[in-house]
């Protein structure tokens, strides 16, 4: 490695590096875009990096350097060798306005990455932060780009024809020309395939079970954390055992007894059977919330002379007020998002719940996008809650399995 | 010196304090054991049993009885169906009371005797899948066409008894003989362990990364933190259907762009070939929870102590150096943890897999192994014993989780 820390060596290797990242990256994003060829280069991409990063370290001036990025990739495109190898659909201009969009993708994050880099011989340090901010770089790209594409290609999927999409199963371009038509697909499920329906049971099916489930963690929970008694930390562990059985072994002997009883293929079976799956989440969580809480508060409240249920009701409670907000969340969204159950227990199309819908949807005779469609009306509902009420939801899902 | 320790034994208020904590617990007892062990118990006992779908719904005895009227002469007409084909029938009874008007002529059936208007019937034991039909001559006084309304109408009691396999003493080792002798159950064991190993080791790996991103503060880093939880978050069932989608081999994006890129010449079936499908569900399940591990590992890294990162400055420690050396020993408690627990979570995953490739295309893991048995095979007894299976090796993995636990967290 210490042959590396040179800033003449470091520089376009790095540059070269980020070059081919950015080829990659530009090249994916054109094809999802407009549904045409623009091919990354392998060697086209090295030289642009090579010839920028050695630029960005020898010369000081910012602009020079950029100015060179530009100069080269403009030059590799006029001899065929661009790092974006474009096909007939793009003319001239946009030819020549993608190669500097290009140069300006590779040279401007280089200008971060790179700087504080001499030309002559670098101390680890610098070489080190140079190499970590190419990686964040590179991180955040690969993240934001694995995260995005697949619900890209759900939303874009749901507002194509079956046609669009086996001509070029890469053009997610809009044809905005077909208006309202581009939400057919969501028209017909709605009043074709009951999805309205099935929305409504999955709600009313999720505060339920987050009411069912609060009702009973929340005396669990509190015993737990704060009461002594024998046999509680034997207790506190069978509550993690129980969370850790796996729901597919649980399944088969529900789906035995609710075929004898005659509890399939109705909501108050599933009501009944999903918050006991996730009772014993939320009185793991619940209880690390209440032992968070200073006693002396209750104790308080027990010398003034209340009682126990009454302290419970008229302090914790309160106070713990945020953490129920959690747990409810985590519970909704564990809820909204159950198949497994639902598609055991429900064949009777009436009482689907949105996840049960979605899975009769998968078969050969019903297009594509209604099934994306599905997807998306399951995935919106829970997202939207999601991003409005992050902060409960980030702290509900750490606090759901160990304390960080 | 007089003895200062605290009292022994327990007084009345700790007396009153368990209580109250047994009586604030026992609704969430009864209702778990009711759910969760009294099925795991069930599971045992099924898997010493030949169960199958067919036995679930225990054989009632099916009647008819009809009125018919074949021109000069009508006919009383019985039939006794036992629908089990494999059990005997015992004590098969009829009882019904034949219209005002309709008289029974012929010979009565073995068993049969009339009181009154009321017909009788002991068949005694039926056998396995028994059909029977008995005609008995009858006589019409007044309308025909109503009598035999009437008769349609008519309330039959019918009692018959098949002892149900659920509950009667047959048990059986063929399920564990069945499932350890084949060559299937070994690669059905490899697929899981692979997939549960490089799906939990992934999903670290990617959330440690992820987490050393956005371990600083910038514009957007709330925003980027709320992104990288979406596969998390989303519903299974919609991430799985859009990556079926997504790299399906005729219509998917990923195989278009891939040929476009001049990555490969034409399509790849990714979940249908054999090893591609198994790499694909473990890259599937990575994807899916590296969130979970970029969250927990997140947190602790924001409760590190800068204090130490600023001495290891002032001493000429490397980024790398304060990476391997500081933050990495700090981080090893939770990262033992995260691994146990998605070891556990990922080894009991059905869903997913499920989903996604149905098991098929060498993919089938344990979980997806019971429902094969239990219900595409309809054996039910076979998939209670892969269940009992799985169920082993959780007791397994929790007793490892809980010394880590313990020397980790205290708890």
């Amino acid at each position: 490695m210490k042959i590396l820390h040179k800033g003449y060596l470091t520089g376009p290797i790095i540059g070269a590096l980020w070059a081919l990242v950015m080829s990659v990256t530009l090249g994916v994003a054109i094809s999802f875009a407009t549904g045409a060829a623009a091919k990354p280069a392998l060697i086209g991409s090295l030289i642009l990096g090579l010839a920028t990063g050695f630029a960005r370290v020898r010369i000081t001036n910012r602009w020079a350097a950029d100015a060179v990025a530009v100069i080269v990739a403009l030059a590799l495109m006029a001899v065929g060798l661009g790092a974006l190898q474009f096909d007939d659909s793009f003319n001239f201009v946009w030819r020549v306005a993608l190669s500097v969009v290009l140069a300006g993708a590779v040279s401007i994050p280089l200008n971060s990455i790179l700087r504080e880099l001499r030309f002559g011989a670098l101390t680890r340090h610098q070489f080190e932060d140079a190499v970590i901010r190419f990686l964040t770089g590179f991180g955040y790209i690969f993240f934001t780009a694995i995260v995005v594409i697949p619900f890209y290609v759900m939303v874009m999927t749901s507002m194509k024809s079956q046609q669009q999409l086996m001509l070029n199963p890469l053009d997610f371009s809009i044809d905005l020309s077909r208006g309202w038509h581009l939400f057919d697909s969501y028209y017909e499920l709605m009043t074709q395939f009951h999805f309205g329906r099935y929305l409504w049971t999955s709600f009313y099916v999720s505060v339920l079970t987050v009411l069912l489930t609060l009702l009973f963690s929340v005396p669990g929970a509190y015993a737990v954390a704060r009461l002594r008694f024998r046999g509680q930390k034997v207790f506190s562990r069978g509550i993690l055992l129980i969370y850790m059985v796996p729901m597919i072994v649980l399944a088969l002997p529900i789906y035995i007894a609710y075929s004898m009883v005659g509890l399939r293929n109705s909501i108050l079976g599933i009501v009944m059977i999903y918050p006991v799956t996730t009772i014993p989440v939320a009185l793991y969580m619940l209880q690390g919330y209440f032992r968070g809480l200073p006693v002396e508060v209750e104790e308080a409240g027990l010398m003034d002379g209340l009682s126990r249920l009454k302290v419970i009701w008229k302090i914790t409670l309160p106070l713990a007020l945020p953490a129920m907000a959690s747990v409810g969340l985590y519970v909704f969204m564990i809820a909204w998002n159950e198949f497994l159950l639902a598609f055991m227990l429900l064949d009777d199309p009436s009482k689907f719940t949105l996840t049960r819908g979605i899975a009769s949807l998968n078969s050969s005779e019903i297009p594509r996008q209604h099934l994306m469609a599905g997807a998306v009306i399951a995935t919106v509902p829970i997202m939207a809650l999601f991003l409005g009420l992050e902060r409960f939801m980030t702290r509900g899902l750490t606090a759901g399995a160990v304390k960080g | 010196m007089t003895d200062i320790s605290p009292p022994k034994g327990r007084g009345a208020l700790a007396r009153r304090e368990a209580r109250l904590a047994w009586g604030l617990l026992f609704p969430t007892i009864a209702i778990v054991a009711l759910v969760v062990i009294v099925p795991l118990l069930a599971i045992f006992w099924i898997s010493f049993k030949p169960v199958t779908l067919g036995d679930l719904r225990p054989a009632e005895i099916r009647t008819r009885v009809a009125l018919r009227d074949r021109g000069d002469q009508a006919l009383l007409e019985l039939r006794v169906i036992n629908p089990s084909r494999e059990q005997e029938m015992r004590n098969a009874a009829l009882n019904v009371t034949l219209p005002e008007g309709v008289a029974l002529t012929g010979d009565l059936p073995q068993g049969c005797a009339m009181d009154g208007q009321d017909l009788s019937c002991d068949f005694g034991t039926l056998e396995a899948g028994a059909n029977e039909r008995f005609r008995v001559d009858a006589q019409v006084n007044g309308d025909t066409r109503e009598a035999e309304r009437a008769m349609r109408d008519a309330k039959v009691t019918a009692t018959g008894h098949v002892s149900n396999v659920l509950t009667n003493s047959t048990f059986t080792l063929d399920n564990f003989r069945q499932l350890f002798s084949g060559s299937e159950f070994w690669s059905v064991l490899g697929i899981t362990l692979f997939y549960t190993v490089f799906g939990t080791l992934g999903a670290l790996v990617v959330g440690l990364f992820a987490a050393l991103l956005l371990n600083k503060s910038f514009r957007g880093q709330g925003i980027l933190r709320g992104l990288y939880l979406f596969p998390y978050v989303a519903p299974v069932i919609a991430v799985a259907f859009t990556w079926i989608t997504l790299f399906d081999p005729y219509s998917g994006s990923a195989n278009a762009l891939l040929v476009q890129m001049g990555v490969s010449e034409g399509a790849i079936n990714f979940f249908g070939a054999k090893p591609l499908a198994l790499i694909m569900v473990t890259v599937f399940e990575i994807w899916r929870y590296f969130p979970l591990s970029f969250l927990f590992i997140l947190a602790r890294m924001q409760s590190i102590d800068t204090d130490m990162y600023e001495a290891a400055d002032m001493d000429g420690a490397s980024p790398f150096q304060k990476f391997w050396y500081l933050s990495m020993p700090q981080l090893l408690g939770i990262l033992s943890v995260l691994f146990l627990l998605r070891f556990i979570w990922t080894f009991n995953k059905f869903d997913d897999i499920f989903l996604l490739t149905g098991g098929n295309a060498g993919t089938r893991v344990l979980t997806v192994n019971v429902y094969e048995q239990a219900f595409a095979v309809s054996n039910i007894g076979a998939g209670a014993a892969v269940a009992v299976v799985i169920f082993a090796c959780l007791l397994v993995f929790s007793g490892l989780f809980f010394r880590t636990m313990s020397r980790e967290e205290g708890l």
